[in-house]
């Protein structure tokens, strides 16, 4: 177990310039009242959350609770299956991003996502995969040789694959392609990233090094993890939030805090059990 | 067995031997022969000296049933039954395969032994309206036919390609609830028998045209290519379509998630991934409709002159010009039909060697850029 204070956080260079893409900084996240449907059945209910710009927030609980469903509602993947609908607000630096006239794309671009299977576009090599969402989204850049870099630097990558930028970004082992498509994220600059547990299918060593990302990019970008791992949720977050759901009933947040207090002393009986090992 | 083996430098540990684990031993070889014999010895001793044989097909059967319960009997008696399961069913999917390769490479060979001995450069340098039956078959032109045939195959492709393509990007990339009718619509016209499809542009479209006095619509490579499209159409979406399904939804969901919108995502992301595939769709779509013959009947209607221009008058194609010509009684003119049926098969062949080369392509240049990074 790696404590989070004695990982080295480099100082962060000069972000590179982009034109069109999402405005500097990071920015706060928070959820009012937020419920999901698919189909008839209530997921999720009454999620309520402020998630800091600059800080990790850990969402963490057993299957089937709904954090997954929470991150996607964050950034608006949710409405990518068929069936699903929501209720409530999502408020982006206080401005709702289901608010009408909003464009899905442009959540999207600013709210960027890791999903839980690494997932880089086989027909692209390492360096276009990178600067994908530069095409994807539209976003211009001035010095993309920069943006592969320092994408790759802050993702951890740059080392193992400075000398191999065009090989296919499949065949990276799958730790590298993760992080692969951490830098993809970041190159598009987002104000938050969302992680859809990260590291469920790697191995020890390469959740390692994704902590590590973690806890340096945690300084410059909102970051939102969904874990399953509650000593992962300890090392690398700031703030933990516990979803619950009782049998036949939506999943409800049954507390959020400072992650030292959830973890230490915990105000609700069912976060002292879950964290404590006792059940989940 | 490996102590036997010579030592290696002592620095070097000794390189590993590889284990033979299904192959066939030599008693295994031993014994199928052995069965093989004796079931041929035993069919020739019951046929032909105590019964009269009804014909080499008996013969063929009889001794093809002992083997496989000689073999049986044999392997069971050695290895068990369930060893004497495994060997009968492979040697009986084995001879499947065989049966199915046999009357191919006979087709094949048939083709290139009657036309390759008279097929002549001079066949694709002129028509046949300068040839009379009389002339030697090495006379032959074909140019016209090859011409036609590259023309209606080229401007198929150009129907068929967009329209393939966004028909399968419909079925598969959009929430449209007229994508169960157009599939089954799809579905439907892969049936169309290919006749149906000439008899149609030629009732629908030839024979009002001629009436009307309209040059344009009357027998030319145009209609045939409009039948054809009509042919090649369905399977061409068909495959697309199962290609791109192929594509991992997670691909997608990144794309998506990168800010892309939809069309992008199809564009740079899922046609991409499935360009290899979309493409050998397409070539056997080509491969396909350049041995068509029933659609060009009534639209092309052929001719043995030159028509490099597909839009006016009919136009001869490979298919039609072999169909001409093996119908007729003269030998020396039936054999114009063979040496054109090998000029197609090997237009044929080409393509289907291209799809491969084509399908191949990607991954043999990321082995090398590999190897070239690993050499580094």
């Amino acid at each position: 177990m790696t404590d989070t204070t004695t990982l080295s956080v480099p100082d962060s260079p000069p972000a590179v310039r982009l034109t069109g893409g999402p405005p500097p900084g990071a920015a706060e996240l928070e959820s009012r009242g937020v419920a999901a449907w698919f189909g008839d059945r209530l997921v999720l209910e009454d999620v309520s959350l402020r998630m800091p710009a600059r800080e990790v927030t850990a969402l963490i609980g057993p299957s089937g609770c709904g954090k997954s469903t929470f991150l996607r509602i964050l950034n608006r993947m949710h409405e990518l299956v068929p069936s699903a609908s929501l209720a409530g607000e999502v408020l982006l630096d206080g401005t709702d991003i289901y608010a009408d006239g909003t464009r899905a794309q442009h959540v999207r671009l600013r709210i960027g996502m890791v999903f839980q299977k690494p997932n880089p576009f086989p027909a692209m090599s390492i360096r276009d995969n990178v600067l994908a969402g530069l095409k994807l989204a539209g976003v211009k850049c001035g010095d993309k040789a920069a943006l592969v870099e320092q994408s790759l630097q802050r993702a951890g990558l740059w080392r193992e694959v400075r000398d191999r930028l065009n090989a296919p970004g499949g065949a990276l082992s799958g730790g590298q392609q993760q992080r692969l498509c951490i830098a993809r994220s970041l190159a598009v600059q987002p104000n938050v990233l969302l992680m859809d547990e990260p590291c469920s299918a790697l191995d020890p060593t390469s959740t390692r090094r994704i902590e590590q990302t973690i806890a340096e990019i945690g300084h410059e970008v909102t970051v939102v993890i969904v874990t399953h791992n509650m000593q992962q949720a300890q090392r690398v977050s700031d703030h933990c939030a516990f979803f619950l759901a009782a049998e036949n009933e939506p999943g409800r947040v049954v507390e959020h805090g400072p992650t030292a207090k959830i973890f230490g002393s915990p105000e609700d009986e069912r976060t002292h059990d879950y964290v404590t090992g006792r059940f989940g | 067995m490996t102590a036997t083996l010579p030592r290696q430098a002592s620095t070097r540990p000794r390189p590993p031997v590889k284990r033979r684990t299904s192959q066939l031993t030599r008693a295994d070889q031993l014994a199928a022969l052995g069965c093989a014999v004796s079931a041929v010895l035993l069919t020739w001793f019951v046929l032909h000296l105590l019964l009269t044989s009804p014909g080499w097909l008996a013969d063929l059967v009889v001794a093809y049933a002992l083997y496989l319960g000689m073999l049986y009997v044999v392997t069971r008696d050695r290895l068990g039954r369930l060893a004497a399961a495994d060997r009968l069913v492979s040697t009986i999917v084995v001879t499947g395969a065989m049966g199915l390769l046999v009357p191919l490479l006979f087709l094949l060979g048939y083709i290139v032994v009657h036309g390759a001995p008279f097929l002549r450069w001079g066949f694709f340098g002129h028509d046949m309206s300068t040839v009379g039956p009389a002339d030697p078959v090495t006379a032959t032109g074909g140019l016209h036919a090859v011409v036609g045939t590259l023309e209606q195959t080229a401007l198929t492709l150009v129907l068929v390609v967009p329209l393939g393509l966004l028909t399968a990007i419909f079925l598969n990339e959009t929430r449209s609830k007229f994508r169960r009718p157009v599939r089954i619509m799809v579905d439907a016209m892969s049936g169309l028998p290919s006749i149906v499809a000439g008899l149609f542009v030629y009732a629908a479209l030839i024979i009002p045209g001629i009436q009307a006095g309209v040059g344009f619509f009357s027998y030319s490579g145009l209609m045939a290519t409009l039948a054809l499209t009509m042919v090649m159409l369905p399977t061409v979406t068909r495959t697309i379509d199962v290609v791109l399904r192929l594509v991992p939804d997670g691909l997608r969901e990144a794309s998506l998630a990168l800010g892309a919108s939809r069309a992008r995502t199809v564009w740079s992301v899922v046609l991409p991934t499935a360009r290899t595939g979309v493409t050998t769709a397409v070539i056997l779509g080509v491969a396909r409709v350049a041995g068509e013959t029933a659609p060009l009947l009534f639209t092309s209607f052929g001719a043995v002159f030159l028509n490099a221009d597909p839009v006016t008058g009919p136009q001869e194609s490979l298919p039609l010009f072999v169909y001409r010509y093996i119908k007729e009684p003269l030998e020396n003119v039936q054999q114009r039909g063979y040496v054109g049926a090998l000029v197609l098969i090997l237009l044929i062949f080409g393509l289907f060697a291209l799809a491969r080369i084509v399908g191949r392509d990607r991954s043999k240049r990321r082995t090398t850029a590999k190897r070239t990074q690993e050499t580094r």
